[in-house]
């Protein structure tokens, strides 16, 4: 049943101690707003990261040529490696458990497409049948570039969803034909990807056509590779192997950490995880410890409290007050600034989130916290801070009234 | 038939004796001693004292004699060490916190010298604190608070806080509020203590008319004439009763004849 009495005079001795309840509410306040800012923060990390991961396939290696910085076999340091097809045939052939691989030719600048009167330029790479994986594409119409595509030299384009809307509007762009670069593309595809919304701005062709056309050569720029559901340990043996037979090909030491770079992307994405697991146990610790100082600040303005209204309980006991009522009355002031304070705070937090959430900063996305995390936390400082007030609220009720009412 | 007569202090031995009055308290060899780490102190020492139904009793004493400490004993606000208390029949030994409390609040109404009111809350708030602690609906203690106020001539300053009150205007607040609860005995602390000679005068009246009404009186003063408004001088010495003694010219008292 409400208590109007008991209410008024909580909010009474609230109103009687303005500062004092401010500045413990304060506490309360900011330890919530920033265990909420903290949890939100280190989601964004997350998700920011998984977000940057979110258009690779997690089971990917990739590899990139570098330069050497170790003599080998009398061979100087700074000598360029370069790939080529025969790279790719060596991943394809020699190794066990590559799921799907592809090679990357990437034509330099971006390249001017023409359709009617539009005039567009796009980033546009010569790519493998197995890019597709490697990418996590999903066509949304027609179909990828095949092998047939490759051994056919076909002038055919897989173009991303951004580039579609770019320049075909609303027009169904498959099998339209598409100046690529000055030559005449049929586009058979159309490919959308989760995540940065860059990587559906890329033009894809056939690597045997792009390598025939633009280069006439058989170099490569980049290689990857997926795994399928290979277990982490075996993904950096082959790592390792594919390392060693490059080195043996191209002639370079395999302690060269700069001829060629790989990129485990499911170790590196471990790597992160472990790394943002570790920011959150350092965030539940901040976040936890500010909690303790706004327990600890209740607690101490309870004792206050108590301390103040001693005299007061004095009366009280004398005209028929049992040591329940005080314990309620404390215990129920605590309650109130805690709750006020946390769900302020966490209100506050929450809206703070909701304003940087639209913040797009690399590695930062989505500064979100579970609202129910958010209400646990607050509903553990509320009891927390209850707790911190039953212990003066004890001492309230065993006060003697006649020690009480000599209080100053 | 009822009527009401004076009476001589031998007599009303005689009448204590062979008209058993009502005992509202009863002491036998009550003592009580504070005690620090290094020293004891022994305020009562033993006291025997009973009190009848309706009396209007005053203690006094010199300062340090124990008549404070015998007031919170029987005011059930200090414990005593040894000793039989009995308050309307009933045994005050070894009372649990919230039996006192319920005690204090069903039987007591209590007076002080600083008249002890919340100065947070009005006039009537105050009255109306005591009924709080028996869980009388808010209006029903509005109401009632009300009532006892108008008794002591402070209707019209119900809503005023203590501070807008006078010494004797908040000392008539706090004998409401004792009465409120309609308790068997008010016991009062130096009541007029810190008032002037005319409003001490209003408020022994007021105790007077209490006591009229068949609620016991009790009061610690200092003052002979406050003294000698009452029935009854109880005198304490060193914690042990040193007098008792009847006021001949307002000794009356309530008996079937």
């Amino acid at each position: 049943m409400f208590d109007y009495d008991k209410w008024q005079e909580i909010f009474a001795s609230i109103q009687r101690h303005k500062l004092r309840t401010t500045l413990t509410a304060l506490g309360v306040f900011w330890g919530i707003f920033m265990l909420v800012l903290l949890l939100g923060a280190g989601n964004g990390l997350r998700n920011g990261v998984e977000y940057e991961f979110q258009d690779d396939a997690l089971n990917s290696i990739w590899i990139r040529r570098g330069v050497t910085s170790m003599e080998y076999q009398g061979l100087p340091e700074g000598r360029p490696i370069s790939f080529d097809n025969e790279d790719y045939d060596l991943l394809i052939d020699h190794f066990d458990g590559i799921e799907h691989a592809t090679g990357r030719f990437y034509l330099r600048g971006d390249q001017l497409l023409v359709y009617k009167d539009k005039e567009l330029s796009f980033p546009t790479r010569g790519v493998h049948p197995g890019h597709q994986q490697v990418e996590k594409s999903i066509i949304i119409r027609g179909r990828y570039i095949n092998q047939r595509d490759l051994d056919e030299y076909r002038k055919v384009a897989v173009i991303g969803k951004e580039v579609a809307a770019s320049v075909f509007g609303n027009e169904n762009p498959i099998g339209k034909e598409l100046k690529i670069g000055g030559i005449i593309y049929t586009v058979v595809g159309e490919y959308y990807e989760e995540g940065n919304p860059n990587e559906m701005r890329i033009v894809y062709l056939p690597i045997s056509t792009v390598q025939r056309v633009y280069a006439g050569t058989k170099t490569l720029h980049q290689l990857m590779i997926t795994t399928g559901d290979m277990p982490l340990e075996e993904m950096k043996a082959l790592e390792k192997e594919i390392k060693m037979a490059m080195a043996a090909r191209h002639q370079f030491a395999l302690a060269d950490p700069r001829a060629i770079w790989m990129s485990n992307m499911g170790v590196q994405f471990q790597e992160y995880q472990n790394f943002f697991r570790a920011i959150r146990i350092f965030v539940w610790f901040v976040g936890i410890g500010s909690i303790i100082a706004g327990v600890i600040g209740v607690s101490n303005i309870m004792l206050i409290v108590v301390k103040d209204r001693t005299r007061e309980i004095g009366v009280r006991k004398a005209l028929g007050a049992t040591p329940r009522d005080f314990i309620a009355m404390i215990f129920q002031e605590a309650i109130v600034i805690t709750g006020l304070a946390g769900c302020g705070g966490l209100a506050a937090g929450v809206g703070v989130l909701a304003i940087i959430s639209d913040l797009e900063v690399q590695y930062f996305r989505n500064p979100e916290i579970n609202i129910w995390v958010g209400l646990a936390a607050t509903l553990v400082l509320i009891l927390a801070g209850a707790l911190a007030g039953l212990l003066p609220a004890r001492q309230a009720a065993r006060i003697h009234p006649v020690v009480a009412m000599k209080a100053d | 038939m009822k009527a009401k007569i004076g009476v001589s202090w031998s007599l009303l031995h005689l009448i204590n004796r062979n008209h058993p009055i009502d005992k509202m308290i009863s002491l036998k060899k009550i003592r009580k001693a504070y005690r620090t780490d290094f020293t004891t102190l022994e305020v009562l020492k033993g006291i025997d004292l009973e009190i009848a139904s309706g009396e209007f009793v005053s203690i006094m004493g010199s300062s340090g004699s124990g008549k404070s400490t015998l007031l919170n004993v029987l005011g059930l606000l200090d414990d005593f060490d040894s000793g039989a208390y009995h308050l309307n029949g009933e045994s005050m030994k070894n009372l649990s916190a919230k039996e006192g409390a319920h005690f204090r609040n069903r039987l007591i109404g209590f007076g002080f010298q600083s008249f002890n009111l919340l100065s947070f809350k009005t006039a009537d708030e105050n009255v109306a604190l005591p009924l709080y602690y028996q869980r009388v609906d808010r209006n029903e203690r509005q109401k009632k608070a009300r009532e006892y106020l108008e008794r002591v001539g402070l209707l019209d300053w119900a809503d005023h806080l203590p501070t807008q009150l006078s010494g004797g205007q908040q000392q008539r607040v706090a004998i409401a509020r004792a009465l409120i609860t309609q308790p068997k005995i008010i016991l009062a602390d130096e009541p007029t203590g810190a008032l002037d000679s005319k409003t001490s005068d209003e408020v022994m009246g007021l105790f007077q008319d209490v006591n009229d009404e068949g609620i016991t009186v009790v009061l610690v003063t200092h003052e002979n004439d406050i003294a000698e408004r009452t029935k009854r001088t109880i005198l304490l010495k060193d914690g042990l009763i040193e007098g008792d003694q009847m006021h001949m010219s307002t000794a009356k008292l309530s008996i079937n004849v």
